[in-house]
């Protein structure tokens, strides 16, 4: 599998660390409650198709990125900065 | 034996080679198996299970039959395939499988006892009584079964492994993979041919018709070529692609070396290629398939076109008396060429009545192959006709039952090929491999001028583009076949030859009841093999729809997966052998410490001195004994550099430490020091270490040597992914600046001899940091302490860090001092309660190791919400505390586990467990730091300590995690 990064190309995926869910970026409130945290840390969707994710560029620039993979076919149709997508 | 004015073997230079220690001669060109059946040696391996006689059965690596160890002594390599061994001068082959001798095999006997081995056996037969199967059947079976087996010695070849990038990938170069290399290639994109041959030309190798009014070598030869006058083609012959994955990503497998007996020239055996393509062509071909009768694995008994090759290629005929069993009209070729070069065809059996005639042979139309028979070898077959049965004699037939395209590769992305009624087998799916389209035979194109024209097409169609190439004349004719899977009859008719699987396996397998192709696979173990069932699959599963009464494109086939064909772990592991296995960091003190005699031990990647020893010293413990005194009662020196160091700057740089550490550091003052425990978001302690601030704007970071690039990982995150806002950058220095530990009592006046101003417990106390100078190199101070002395860790740039190690060691020596190792730093922060990552091991809270008070109320960080979850904060909870052995034995081991005194030690009791234990010299005793329930409420609690694995029991009592000068008042000086 390669992966297009936005700062130095395509690249093999060896060089990067994968963090799962891009829901990671959206961390809630101290007080958003136990229901909002649970969600956060711990309760992730499986889903048969597209599935929007980090990945880190570590072997590379370091830039976290937001990949849009389909999990049946490997198939990555998107990639942007973390940075851009907060 | 050899035929006059036929093959491209180079005559005028001949090889001798041995096989199964007999001296033989062939030729430049010929492979293993053109040689030895030129040298009419027939049988050349046993059967995997009932071994059964084996002869060369076809021409390439799909191979099921011919499988030999070459070479000798630790290179010995098993299950090379002779069929793709290329001749060279001194090449030693052995049979496998075959005890004592290939001609003479006691292990025949499992032929006899075939009854018992049949389908399943391994699931029925021997199940019960459990001890039978352990004990008796299983070693019997191992050693009976197998092929051939590695050496037992250190692998002495060299591997590699390699990235390649192209346009245009071309998988085979045979009619149209070369068509389809010419079109790119004049197209202008880089282009890589990949084939797995040593040399390029694929079935126009083997066969006599003409392409453009020449022989097919001919322009083959011509191809080529021009192909290596172009830039941006690159040809890789004996290359294997082996596997189709994501993004355009291929595997391939070079053979570099093993056509030649050389070994020592630098170029590695074989190379693990990764190739990211943008496109590619699939043009690998097809593999004739074989019509099954009884005993139709007799030596002998060959595929048509791998006679066809035999002959034309390599200018050998398998055969004195040839015979052809066919149901196409293209395997007739065979009959025809045999006659040209003036071999004797005795009879070409057609299972079709309507059959078309051959000039000059006995057809026998409408007939069939009953049998094989002869022991060793074939000698004759029994042909039924009209109702009649007649031998012929015979030393070779050749057999074809149409032809399987090669589909392997579009099938490892997960797409199943699709029925083809035209050809009577399976297609590839288009778009199964995204990017990569199949061309020629592997597509269903049966005639070598399909073939070409299909490769200028699919070339137009992976790249998109119109490209103007002359499509040469060639071969058109019509595939004209009627399937015919089996000849019904008596006795066993086989299909898979590696695993010895027979018809009557397959229908047994359905009746009961292994009716879908993936079971039938795994209890016949069809298809199992080395080969992978490339000779027999497609017949298995025709003949498991018959009997299940479904048609094929129901049936389905079993999945293909990578690789296509074997590929030796070395070579895929490549590199990482011995030393290759993981990098090597060592510290600026990394020579002097091995010049000291320490050895060295690996802590992730880096390399860190154990102890010093001294002579006299008969063990490791009293040189650490020695050491940790240097700490406790002069000075020690012990390198520190491999703590991860992170420097961080900007305006939020203290927001950002606020936010990933429990503690406030915004409120740390300019020039001190502050320890900060790190949480994953889960409220489970990450990582602790501590930061310095070096200015309103600058701090460094330290953090444990285990943990330094999951944190940098984290910041990264933290920032880009959590607060882009924040103005702050940082990076990674662990490799910038050298830094020691000075620890101990006289460890400021060690210092004040070395720095260029001194220092005074005013100008430096406490949790202090600055700059220094010392001799003029700028350097850091920090006066931390991981061991409870008066203590300071001391940084240069890293090529200052080897002199000032030798400088800090000459003078802690002179001091009564000297270096320290990670032993001698174990016991100290054990005698003190300090933890690493043997306390912080993922499950534990700040809660857990009594730092809940690190938790600031003040503000937000990562993990405080999820950390103040009711089951995180339970007082039963396994809490840190410290042990001390008050049983008759005084031996304390981490690992081991604890109990109340009066129960069994079983996990329903556990108490918990020790995690840390080191020898105090000063208190005489071991001290030990652990988990358990409770945690404080036990202090002073009695418990029983087992320690399973090393057979250790005694009783513990558990103290403070700091045992040693609980007040504290050394590290203040
Ligand atoms: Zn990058």
């Amino acid at each position: 599998m390669r992966i297009q990064c936005p700062i130095c190309g395509s690249r093999d995926r060896r060089e990067f660390y994968y963090k799962g869910d891009a829901l990671a970026l959206k961390r809630p409130a101290p007080d958003a409650g136990a229901e909002a945290w649970d969600d956060y840390v711990y309760l992730r969707d499986n889903p048969a198709g597209w599935h929007s994710e980090l990945w880190q560029h570590e072997a590379g620039c370091g830039a976290w990125l937001v990949v849009e993979r389909n999990i049946t076919s490997h198939e990555i149709r998107k990639v942007t900065l973390a940075e851009d997508a907060t | 034996m050899r035929v006059q004015g036929k093959g491209l073997i180079d005559r005028s230079r001949p090889i001798g080679f041995r096989f199964d220690g007999h001296r033989y001669e062939g030729f430049v060109g010929d492979t293993l198996a053109s040689a030895l059946l030129a040298n009419d040696v027939k049988l050349v391996g046993r059967s995997f299970k009932y071994h059964r006689p084996r002869g060369i059965y076809s021409a390439g690596s799909e191979e099921p039959n011919a499988l030999v160890t070459v070479g000798r002594g630790a290179g010995a390599e098993p299950n090379i395939r002779a069929t793709v061994q290329e001749l060279y001068s001194g090449l030693e082959a052995r049979a496998q499988n075959a005890w004592p001798s290939v001609g003479f095999d006691l292990m025949a006997i499992n032929d006899l006892a075939a009854p018992f081995l049949g389908a399943g056996f391994y699931y029925k037969t021997f199940m019960w009584p459990k001890a039978f199967w352990e004990k008796l059947y299983e070693p019997v079976i191992r050693h009976a079964a197998g092929l051939g087996a590695l050496s037992g010695q250190a692998n002495p070849d060299k591997y590699d492994r390699g990235f390649l990038f192209c346009d245009l990938l071309i998988i085979g170069a045979g009619p149209t993979g070369l068509m389809a290399a010419l079109a790119a290639g004049r197209a202008g994109v880089d282009v890589i041919l990949a084939d797995e041959d040593c040399r390029m030309g694929g079935r126009l190798l083997a066969e006599t018709k003409e392409i453009d009014g020449k022989p097919g070598f001919v322009w083959v030869d011509e191809v080529l070529a021009e192909l290596d006058s172009l830039p941006n083609v690159r040809r890789m012959v004996r290359t294997t692609v082996t596997g189709a994955y994501d993004s355009g990503m291929f595997g391939a497998l070079e053979r570099v070396m093993h056509h030649t007996a050389q070994r020592d020239g630098g170029a590695p055996l074989e190379t693990f290629w990764r190739i990211a393509t943008k496109g590619a062509v699939l043009a690998a071909g097809a593999l004739e398939r074989s019509i099954a009768f009884r005993n139709n694995d007799r030596p002998g008994v060959m595929q048509a076109g791998a006679v066809r090759a035999y002959l034309n290629r390599w200018g050998v005929s398998p055969g004195k008396t040839m015979t052809v069993f066919a149901n196409n009209d293209g395997a007739h070729q065979t009959a025809r060429d045999l006659l040209d070069a003036g071999v004797h065809v005795a009879a070409v059996i057609d299972s079709r009545p309507d059959a078309p005639d051959i000039e000059g042979v006995q057809m026998i139309k409408g007939g069939l192959v009953k049998a094989a028979s002869g022991g060793k070898q074939l000698e004759a077959i029994s042909v039924i006709h009209n109702g009649t049965t007649e031998q012929i004699a015979t030393d070779c037939l050749a057999v074809s039952g149409g032809w399987n395209p090669t589909v392997h590769l579009t099938c490892h992305l997960n797409g199943r090929p699709q029925w083809s009624e035209d050809i009577a087998s399976f297609v590839p799916k288009m778009g199964a491999v995204p990017g990569m389209i199949a061309a020629g035979s592997c597509n269903g194109e049966m005639s070598t001028a399909q073939c070409l024209a299909d490769g200028v097409k699919a070339v137009e169609c992976a790249l998109g583009i119109t490209v103007k190439v002359d499509v040469p004349a060639a071969e058109d004719d019509p595939y004209r076949m009627r399937p015919l899977w089996a000849v019904p009859g008596k006795g066993r008719a086989w299909l898979d030859f590696q695993n010895d699987v027979s018809v009557k396996d397959i229908t047994q397998a359905a009746t009961e009841n292994f009716s879908s192709v993936e079971h039938m696979k795994r209890y016949t173990t069809q298809g199992m093999a080395t080969d992978q069932g490339k000779n027999s699959n497609m017949q298995a599963l025709a003949l498991l729809a018959d009997a299940t009464g479904r048609g094929i494109p129901e049936t389905g086939t079993t999945t293909f997966r990578p690789p296509y064909s074997p590929v030796a772990l070395a070579a895929l592991g490549a590199g990482a052998q011995g030393k290759g296995f993981a990098p090597e960091r060592k510290t600026t003190s990394h020579v002097f410490s091995e010049k000291m005699g320490a050895p060295m031990i690996a802590v992730g990647l880096w390399y860190r001195p154990s102890y010093f020893p001294k002579a006299g010293e008969k063990t490791w413990r009293e040189s650490c004994d020695r050491e940790v005194g240097y700490i406790r009662h002069s000075v020690g020196i012990c390198d520190v550099s491999t703590l991860g160091k992170i420097d961080i700057q900007g305006p939020d740089a203290a927001a950002l430490l606020d936010f990933v550490y429990t503690n406030m550091f915004s409120t740390l003052k300019v020039g001190r020091v502050r320890y900060g425990l790190m949480l994953r978001e889960d409220g489970f302690v990450m990582d602790d270490g501590t930061t310095a601030r070096l200015s309103d704007t600058h701090f460094v970071m330290t953090t444990t040597t285990a943990a330094a690039g999951d944190v940098m990982r984290h910041l990264e995150f933290v920032t880009q992914c959590l607060r882009p806002d924040w103005d702050v950058r940082f990076t990674s220095v662990t490799e910038q600046w050298a830094q020691f530990a000075v620890a101990g009592p006289e460890s400021r006046a060690l210092l004040n001899g070395i720095l260029d101003a001194p220092i005074d417990a005013e100008s430096v106390p406490f949790m202090a940091c600055g700059p220094v100078s010392i001799g003029g190199v700028k350097g850091r101070l920090f006066r931390i302490s991981f061991s409870g002395e008066h203590a300071y860790e001391i940084a240069v740039p890293s090529r200052f860090g080897e002199s000032l190690f030798e400088t800090l060691v000459a003078r802690a020596d002179a001091m009564e001092g000297g270096a320290y190792g990670m032993e001698a730093l174990n016991v100290a922060r054990v005698e003190k309660g300090f933890i690493t990552h043997s306390e912080i091991s993922g499950r534990v809270t700040a809660f857990d190791l009594g730092m809940e008070r690190m938790l600031s109320a003040k503000k937000d960080c990562i993990g405080k919400t999820l950390s103040w979850r009711a089951g995180l904060t339970d007082p039963d909870r396994e809490r840190m505390m410290g042990f001390k052995a008050v049983g008759a034995a005084k031996m304390l081991t981490a690992g081991a586990h604890l109990y109340p005194e009066d129960q069994d030690a079983h996990r329903v009791h556990d108490q918990g467990h020790i995690t840390s234990v080191a020898w105090s010299p000063d208190l005489e005793r071991y001290v030990a730091l652990g988990m358990v329930r409770g945690g404080s409420a036990r202090l002073g609690e009695r418990l029983r300590m087992v320690d399973g694995v090393r057979g250790i029991e005694t009783h513990v009592e558990v103290v403070d995690p700091v045992q040693f000068d609980p007040e504290g008042g050394r590290v203040r000086g």
